[in-house]
């Protein structure tokens, strides 16, 4: 104690752990911040520290740190700042903590529980990840949706937007009465009265040069659903610096694309090196989409993703799926990484962050120049 | 042009664009074609769709925001625009696309 500012809190611990910390429901922690106070705590209960923290030191999928009631992933993480009298809760996503399902998920999930492929390890690894879905909109809502309903542990979902009445055709989170709702509030409530267990984050911004290093490395996987190519090139880089797998996908008319971008293996700037001029391909606002095709390639983001978890099957990584939804006809063509991309060739010139304003001659939707209106022109409707 | 030695044989191949560009073609998803480059092949689409060209191509060089395919390669990893054509082989046109609503 060097007279730095300690904060003092009290750390809920829930039932199952409270045998690892002397079988208290209450226990004191001192520190600056939700990390600080959770090392202290691993300090004075060595068996606790294995519950909270990784192999990696980091705080695993299936458990959340509340503070006063909030969710740290939506606050600063680990580096959140506690003050004194602040209640701090640890809260295990998995009743029952790692040793096994709990009945009602054995009965939930059985039908992916029995497949070999996924098997109660599987779904396990499941509970365990944290998925990043930017937009919920056409393609984030149906690969949020799924992954939902597969028991994903943690789902993040980037949008600003609000829910418009023309998003109805097409985007399955939203329902007549979330008209003027934000799109993250109306998906969360979605998401949860379909399976209360998985904890849905909020980002109610659009993903910003300014806040996508925040946001992004918190996820295991990310989930490309915008729909606008400011911030296809944003999620790309951004993905790419934290090492994430990328899960991308994209749509116009009766078209659609989905590939998988794991660092190291071609990136979206090895596919299309750059954005076409402003106004050149028409968004989805302008040209129109089938509302059905949204359904068809956000399904198929979920399963990419759900076999990126269980490292099941060929994924898309190096291969891009076109769907042409008029002639029902399904091809595969390779993605190279290209030896000479600015972003993950040989030589990167490329190595933080730009500007993607400048770079694709348009504003993110929702930022200082957005309008953000309904057109479904938000980052990621 | 293939007009003074018949060494590349001219090929007739089917060249598939998104719905997007299917307006530059005469409202169809595809197109016959004759060439034996994939530069001829987007040339004689010229001659029968003016305009078209233009929006695949700029300077001698496919443009960096479309992709344009033999088969399941991208030219760009062959001989770009002078990749040749054989039989029987389909040239697909894939701007990138960039809706999720």
């Amino acid at each position: 104690m060097s007279g730095e500012n300690l904060m003092s809190v009290m750390v809920y611990i829930p039932t199952p752990f409270r045998r690892f910390a002397g079988n208290q429901t209450y226990v004191k922690g001192e520190g600056k911040t939700v990390g600080e106070v959770l090392d202290g705590l691993g300090k004075s209960y060595p068996s606790l520290k294995h519950m909270i923290y990784d192999e990696a030191d980091e705080i695993p999928g299936h458990i959340n740190i509340y503070i006063n009631s909030q969710e740290i992933h939506s606050l600063q993480g680990k580096a959140t700042p506690v003050n004194d009298g602040d209640e701090m809760a640890v809260i295990p996503a998995i009743a029952g903590g790692q040793v096994a399902l709990t009945p009602d998920q054995v009965n939930r999930y059985s039908r992916h529980i029995i497949m070999p492929q996924v098997g109660p390890v599987g779904q396990r690894k499941l509970m365990e990840t944290k998925v990043l879905i930017v937009g919920a909109g056409g393609l984030g809502g149906p690969a949020a949706l799924y992954l939902t309903l597969a028991g994903v542990g943690t789902i993040g979902i980037v949008d600003f937007d609000v829910v418009d009445l023309s998003n109805l055709q097409r985007q399955v989170l939203h329902q007549n009465d979330d008209v003027g709702k934000k799109k993250t509030e109306s998906a969360k409530e979605t998401l949860n009265a379909y399976n209360p267990d998985v904890n849905i984050v909020i980002h109610d911004t659009p993903l910003t040069s300014d806040n996508a290093m925040e946001i992004i490395p918190q996820y295991d996987i990310v989930v490309n659903g915008a729909d606008n190519f400011t911030t296809r090139y944003l999620v790309n880089d951004a993905s790419y610096f934290a090492g994430k797998t990328l899960v991308d996908g994209s749509i116009l008319l009766f078209d659609g694309q989905a590939t998988v971008f794991v660092p190291g293996h071609g990136c979206y700037r090895c596919l299309f090196p750059a954005p076409p001029p402003p106004g050149l391909v028409p968004n989805c606002a302008e040209a129109g989409v089938l509302g059905a095709l949204t359904g068809v390639m956000g399904s198929i983001q979920a399963i990419e993703v759900i076999k990126q978890v269980l490292g099941i099957g060929e994924s898309l990584v190096s291969r891009l799926l076109l769907f042409d939804a008029l002639s029902m006809d399904f091809r595969v063509v390779k993605l190279r990484r290209d030896p000479k991309c600015p972003l993950c060739g040989d030589d990167p010139t490329i190595t933080e962050l730009v500007d993607y304003v400048e770079f694709c001659g348009a504003p993110f939707p929702g930022g200082h120049d957005g309008d953000g209106t309904s057109d479904g022109s938000s980052n990621g409707s | 042009m293939g007009t003074e030695l018949q060494m590349d044989p001219l090929m007739v191949v089917e060249v598939k664009v998104t719905a997007n560009f299917a307006k530059l073609i005469g409202g169809e998803r595809s197109a016959r074609a004759e060439g034996s480059t994939i530069g001829e092949i987007l040339d004689d689409l010229e001659k029968r769709h003016p305009g078209f060209k233009q929006n695949v191509v700029a300077d001698g060089r496919i443009h960096r925001f479309v992709n344009v395919y033999l088969n399941d390669e991208d030219v760009r990893f062959l001989q770009q625009l002078d990749t040749p054509i054989g039989e029987g082989d389909v040239v697909s046109v894939l701007p990138a696309l960039a809706g999720g609503v």
